[in-house]
């Protein structure tokens, strides 16, 4: 007879089964990651844009001394930090500098007829609106993906292949919640 | 129990859709076909001979135009509304605003098209998020401040996410498919009767002549058919993309201020039916009226704004 059948289907279907719970959470897993990669792609660019901004900011304001200062020392520590926790402590210090100078020069007529100064203003409003979209791009996955393996019958298999909650990018900084409101 | 659908959900119907309407629009080339090929290739005697060919000729004619549609399809659009490709350095604030968006909603960077048109509008095209494209209207860079286009923007980049750009393109090919098609028919049908009186062989096959008849119908049933099926998704898929533009920006506001600007322009704009349904707001001014019109293409525009604010 053919009883061993039985047993040889239910464990095919159970294989096929636990497989595609598994590259379901594989998927989930590497948005998650791509999210994070954006992420640090734009606090890059940020970091690139602002010696030039400071250079033009500098022909035009230079007693505010200060704030250039500050926004100097931010983006090396931006640079120099290491560490999830940090890097999010560091950055968010830059962008808090970033908008402070950029609160600054509203009192600088000249500097805001500067093409150049426009076009960098429109590079920082974009890659502001870029950090923050990719961080809650990230955070939207991150919330996926974590709520993916939190699931029965998932919940039996991620601990067991290894899959971890990925951790949320909060907003710890209260200043940091409110959109920078850049007027033109 | 009110329905409750995901985006995952909305996305895996859209490209079932998409499957039902290719096969949709092979069924009825092969149709066409074989009706023409019946009615208007051979004479009587050897109708059948007729109805194969005619066959054969559809399925070849489906096929070559899915293809090009397929795969030259956002060419033929951007062609068609006379939209020119653009980098960076052309506009930058629009430049940024789409690969913020684009960011936000995790596709890749689609490519960017201007259109030399006063009336503030824009629209997305292409088969996938991988292969996307937006198109907007100089008339809209002018007259959007930035958080308003990141608003209209966020709504097409919610079209590619959504994969309504699939949908709409083969309706776009279908429409305009079937424009074609009527024509032909009814040019045919005009040429079979005037040879048909001077030659006068008399006798005449009865089933040739149902097949001209059904052939007129379907050339004058054609355009109305596929306005059915464009409204049955058009306007959901507006409301849609507008929430997502929401879960993109959460930024209510921008679209809506957006909206209402579109909205109230005045400034005509030439559009074809078979392309109305992709832009954001309807390119004919008089159906954007405020009354829920039965032959719009999009939700009347103080609907649209009512329901995002509600999205707060």
């Amino acid at each position: 007879m053919l009883y061993w059948i039985i047993p040889v289907a239910v464990t095919v279907i159970l294989v096929f089964f636990v497989v595609g719970i598994y590259n379901g959470l594989v998927r989930r897993r590497k948005e998650v990651d791509n999210a994070w990669a954006q992420i640090d792609v734009q606090l890059k660019r940020r970091c690139d844009l602002i010696p030039n901004l400071l250079e033009t900011v500098k022909g035009y304001a230079a007693h505010e001394a200060g704030v250039l200062e500050k926004v100097t020392q931010a983006r090396s520590a931006a640079m120099a930090a290491r560490g999830t926790t940090e890097k999010i402590a560091a950055e968010t210090s830059l962008g808090g500098a970033l908008r402070s100078l950029m609160v600054q020069v509203e009192a600088y007529p000249e500097l805001k007829a500067n093409q150049n100064f426009l076009a960098l203003q429109e590079e920082l409003t974009s890659t502001e609106n870029r950090i923050g979209f990719a961080r809650q791009h990230y955070n939207d996955s991150a919330t996926n993906y974590n709520t993916a393996i939190a699931l029965f019958p998932a919940v039996i298999f991620a601990g067991m292949f290894g899959f971890r909650a990925a951790e949320l990018w909060q907003i710890t900084d209260a200043a940091e919640r409110e959109v920078p409101k850049i007027k033109f | 129990m009110p329905e409750r659908r995901t985006f995952r959900d909305l996305i895996a119907a859209n490209k079932r859709n998409s499957v039902l309407l290719m096969l949709l629009m092979f069924a009825f080339f092969l149709v066409l076909g074989g009706v023409l090929g019946g009615a208007f290739l051979v004479p009587p005697d050897r109708l059948w001979e007729g109805v194969a060919a005619g066959l054969g000729v559809g399925g070849v004619a489906a096929a070559i135009f899915g293809l090009l549609g397929w795969y030259g399809g956002t060419g033929t659009l951007m062609a068609f509304h006379g939209a020119r490709k653009i980098r960076k350095q052309d506009s930058p604030q629009l430049f940024n605003v789409v690969e913020e968006v684009a960011i936000a909603a995790g596709v890749p960077m689609p490519n960017v098209y201007i259109m030399d048109e006063a009336a503030p509008n824009a629209f997305a095209t292409g088969t996938s998020p991988d292969n996307a494209s937006v198109a907007v209207t100089t008339g809209l860079l002018e007259k959007l401040d930035r958080n308003e286009l990141q608003g209209v923007i966020a709504h097409e980049i919610g079209h590619i996410r959504n994969f309504d750009i699939r949908y709409s393109m083969l309706m776009a090919m279908l429409a305009g498919g079937l424009v074609i098609l009527s024509e032909v028919l009814l040019r045919a049908s005009f040429f079979r009767s005037n040879r048909r009186s001077s030659s006068n062989r008399g006798g005449g096959n009865q089933l040739q002549l149902v097949l001209v008849l059904v052939g007129i119908v379907l050339a004058i049933l054609a355009p109305i058919i596929t306005a059915i099926i464009q409204l049955a998704m058009s306007r959901q898929r507006e409301y849609l993309a507008d929430a997502s533009a929401v879960e993109f920006t959460r930024n209510p506001e921008g679209l809506a201020g957006a909206l209402a600007k579109l909205g109230g322009d005045k400034t005509p704009m030439e559009c074809s039916n078979a392309t109305e349904s992709m832009f954001i707001v309807s390119p004919k001014v008089g159906l954007r009226g405020g009354a829920d019109d039965l032959f719009s293409t999009h939700p009347p525009i103080r609907e649209r704004i009512k329901r995002l604010m509600a999205l707060r």
